[in-house]
């Protein structure tokens, strides 16, 4: 499959993106590692007349330490990500979910800004930000600002980013505990999306393709607040989500799965703190 | 949009469409048709080839964006006429049956024994998920991973 005919321009930093981004409209769209862009391509679930290449901007590839928080570069491929030694230390949750991203062919290109622009409610990284309360920084021609997770994701593949913005940097607050992480995920093939998945920090709960966007398991978090033992808590992973039906699994499949892998998710991170 | 990339040790310059992926320049253009076309879709692996080194799946990579960089397909490991130690230890292990996953699935492992040259066979499986082998021979294919970082110790 190819993809539908486009104008490719390259950008070399942030400030000739942005200006790329205003010179074409809404006609262009930024280019990152390109994992997701392009096969929607080739279906023709999208075909934009311009496409801004970043992927020669090296000052967004970096994962730094902020002190309390861990700075991580946009175009930040998933494979950086998963070998970074800070997040290996310190936010271990984010490094294990970007090694559970695809295979390692995608996670040489694919980036960690790419994955959470693109806002695939399957996907693995949003909802492991969800549960890390990471903000975005977003910088569009008047200037930088920056979105918490919880307002960032609004809809199906929508997202706070207005036409033109950027995203540039995902801030990771370090836990305070960071070893209480649990991961989960349920594929039919080990390189499929997940049919349903789990992030886990603390008490910090977020669900993957639960609904149209990554969404925190409020019920179960509010239940673990009051005390409420694992088993108990996790019987309430399905509450308030907004699972689909489609040819992997039914509603209630996912359902049942979301109460399973929450178990799970929170036993790991008991074990291992 | 004009392209100048290295490939296997070789400069390529070509005028190409704007919209060529990286496996369509390496077949048509510089006519290396070992890396196999699969599923186009990032799904299979057939395409695997090593940009700047590491392992990508050409069919979802634009030719675009890998110019100035450095390409090696499997037309680029034998040197001397040697084969490359993981194409040797294909040889021995029968790691094939039908063959179309081969060259993908020598880059694929290439690519895996510099990131990790002692895997245990656990992390050679996982290491292999985004390749997909439709005789199933996965279990030769494994062992000719193992055999090759063995001979290269």
């Amino acid at each position: 499959m190819i993809p539908p005919a486009f104008t490719y321009v390259r950008a070399t930093s942030v400030d000739e993106a942005l200006g790329l981004a205003a010179e074409h409209g809404e006609d262009a769209k930024y280019l990152a590692g390109g994992h997701s862009l392009l096969p929607l391509m080739k279906l023709r679930f999208a075909a934009p007349g311009v496409l801004i290449d970043l992927g020669r901007i090296p000052e967004l590839a970096y994962v730094r330490d902020e002190g309390t928080y861990v700075a991580i570069g946009a175009l930040t491929r998933h494979h950086d990500v998963a070998h970074a030694s800070l997040l290996e230390s310190d936010v271990p949750l984010l490094a294990h979910t970007a090694e559970a991203v695809g295979d390692p062919q995608i996670r040489h290109r694919g980036t960690i800004g790419g994955s959470v622009a693109h806002g695939d409610a399957a996907s693995d990284l949003p909802a492991a930000l969800l549960a890390l309360d990471a903000s975005f920084v977003i910088r569009g021609q008047d200037g930088t600002r920056t979105v918490p997770a919880a307002e960032f994701f609004r809809g199906i593949f929508e997202t706070a980013l207005e036409p033109g913005e950027l995203l540039t940097e995902i801030q990771v607050p370090k836990p305070a505990s960071p070893a209480a992480w649990g991961f989960q995920k349920f594929t039919k093939r080990a390189i499929d999306w997940a049919i349903v998945g789990v992030a886990v920090q603390g008490h910090a709960v977020a669900l993957v393709n639960m609904g149209s966007t990554p969404l925190r398991a409020t019920a179960v978090e509010n239940a673990l607040a009051s005390g409420a033992s694992i088993a108990d808590a996790a019987a309430l992973a399905a509450a308030g989500t907004s699972a689909g039906s489609d040819i992997h699994a039914s509603k209630a499949f996912r359902e049942h799965l979301a109460r399973v892998l929450v178990k799970r998710a929170l036993e790991d991170a008991a074990a291992r703190s | 949009m004009k392209v100048e990339l290295t490939v296997n040790g070789k400069e390529v310059t070509a005028d190409v469409e704007d919209r060529m992926l990286l496996v369509h320049l390496l077949r048509d253009v510089a006519n290396l048709t070992a890396t196999n076309i699969g599923c186009e879709t990032t799904s299979c692996g057939a395409c695997t080839v090593l940009l700047d080194g590491e392992s990508v799946k050409s069919c979802t990579v634009l030719a675009a964006q890998a110019d100035g960089q450095s390409v090696t397909t499997l037309e680029g490991l034998a040197a001397d006429g040697q084969m490359h130690a993981v194409q040797q230890a294909f040889h021995q292990e029968h790691g094939l049956q039908c063959g179309f996953c081969t060259p993908g699935m020598v880059m694929a492992i290439v690519s895996l024994l510099k990131e990790n040259p002692s895997p245990t066979e656990a992390e050679v499986r996982t290491g292999l998920e985004g390749n997909i082998c439709r005789c199933t021979g996965y279990h030769n294919i494994v062992r000719a991973a193992l055999a090759a970082a063995e001979a290269g110790k």
